[in-house]
């Protein structure tokens, strides 16, 4: 999924740059209210996560495989600022230390995946979270979903991005059908490894679920006295 | 951190390459890249210059071609769609072999390969001469914000914990019959993957506490 260098035209290339640089100025000012004083270990660490769960690789189908984008589980799980600003830490690490995604593809990565990925997946997330029953159970649902729209909706994006600055004379039709139906497939195992992730969390530490706080809000603290005493 | 120092594209040497200053490095490959990209694609002597030029800065540099050549791996998701480029793009059409493909789709297939392939290596060879603690040194001089800076330094202090820690845990769960690949064992790939948030962001707790207990205030010392 990574854009890599020459892929879009020089134009192109830094206009997305100037929107990523924005973007990542955004994320910075509110993940320092999403994480206080302990932005930068917390965030370093949750970064660190993302790029190791990237490397899970799960079969997409004609052998190809394709990996988490993490973008929607970022977003549940941290918060939507300080998940895009991990992303973007994970991409800019991934291009400078790996040679993974072009490095003046950098800003077209950023906006792709902390803008794009994490704005959708955190919009539709808080979009369910109004409809769902508000459970705590419904967190996960709500995630995988979020998921699930995340990745199609990226995939348009970059197709746009192609219309505006592709180097190649490609009927765009076809190419938005194509990406739109690989990635609704992309999109289901991202929204099941995302939904299962998730509830894993919100079995063990539902306090570290930023999805989740609202709902934690108002749970009263609950003491089961029969369990303990028979 | 038993994987030693340095990162896995590192290539220890001691040359001009590896001795020069971080920011003149991140900005010469910036510069490279940004010249290969907004190169014509029909300007084919061009290519050659810039391959040529690599091939010099390679050389100095003293990594062997080979080592950059096997790491060229990255670049193989989209030699597919540059393969693909002359079957789906438009325009007129030549016969090769026996195939309908189109002209302008082979040129813009040759454009994607030369100019992805070139900036692979170019940050291939970036990698390979420079420390990751350098990189983070040349980002902060060239004005990177101080908190990103941070980030990324927690991030490459902890990448090889974190990713040893998930090795481990999906060797147990292969010594135990599962498949992480099946779907049907995504329910225990993604508890592992629960288990890993967890153990990261109490990691990143613990830190900062630490931290805090020798002086931190949110700043690093300059």
């Amino acid at each position: 999924m990574h854009v890599p260098d020459g892929f879009l035209d020089a134009p192109t290339s830094i206009a997305t740059g100037v929107v990523a640089t924005a973007a990542v100025a955004v994320a910075l000012r509110g993940a320092r209210r999403e994480l206080d004083d302990r932005t930068a270990p917390m965030a370093g660490l949750v970064a660190a996560f993302v790029f190791a769960a990237q490397m899970i690789n799960f079969p997409v189908g004609a052998g190809t495989s394709g990996h988490l984008l993490g973008g929607a589980l970022a977003a549940v799980l941290v918060g939507p600022f300080t998940g895009a600003l991990c992303l973007a830490v994970v991409l800019l690490v991934q291009g400078l230390l790996f040679a993974d995604g072009g490095i003046t593809a950098l800003g077209t990565n950023i906006t792709l995946f902390s803008l794009v990925a994490v704005g959708a997946g955190w919009l539709v997330f808080r979009g369910l979270q109004l409809l769902l029953p508000r459970r705590l159970s419904s967190v996960p649902v709500a995630a995988g979903l979020a998921g699930l729209v995340s990745v199609p909706v990226t995939a348009v994006a970059f197709v746009a991005l192609f219309a505006a600055g592709g180097q190649a004379p490609v009927a765009l039709e076809p190419v938005l059908t194509a990406m739109l139906g690989w990635h609704v497939l992309i999109g289901v195992g991202e929204a099941l490894i995302t939904a299962l992730v998730v509830s894993s969390v919100v079995a063990a530490r539902p306090d570290l679920v930023h999805g989740a706080r609202p709902l934690l809000a108002t749970r009263g603290l609950e003491i089961r006295t029969a369990g303990v005493a028979a | 951190m038993g994987a030693g120092h340095g990162h896995r594209l590192h290539y220890h040497g001691h040359s001009r390459i590896h001795r020069a200053e971080p920011h003149h490095k991140i900005l010469a490959l910036l510069g490279f890249v940004l010249v290969v990209v907004a190169t014509p694609r029909d300007w084919f002597p061009a290519y050659a210059g810039f391959l040529a030029v690599l091939g010099v800065v390679i050389a100095i540099s003293g990594v062997p071609v080979g080592y950059l050549l096997k790491r060229l791996v990255v670049e193989i998701p989209f030699v597919v769609f540059a393969l693909l480029m002359p079957f789906i793009a438009l325009g007129p059409t030549v016969e090769v072999l026996g195939m309908t493909l189109s002209k302008p789709g082979l040129l813009a297939a040759w454009a994607l390969l030369a100019k992805g392939t070139l900036g692979v290596l170019a940050s291939l060879t970036l990698a390979a001469t420079t420390e990751p603690d350098d990189v983070l040194r040349g980002l902060q001089r060239l004005r990177m914000p101080e908190l990103v800076v941070q980030i990324m330094g927690f991030m490459i202090r902890y990448l090889d914990v974190v990713t040893g820690e998930l090795r481990r845990m999906t060797t147990a769960m292969r010594s135990r019959g599962c498949d992480p690949r099946s779907p049907r064992h995504w329910p225990a790939l993604a508890k592992a993957l629960g288990a890993l948030f967890i153990r990261s962001y109490e990691r990143g707790e613990r830190i900062h506490l630490a931290m805090l207990s020798r002086g931190y205030t949110g700043r690093l010392p300059s």
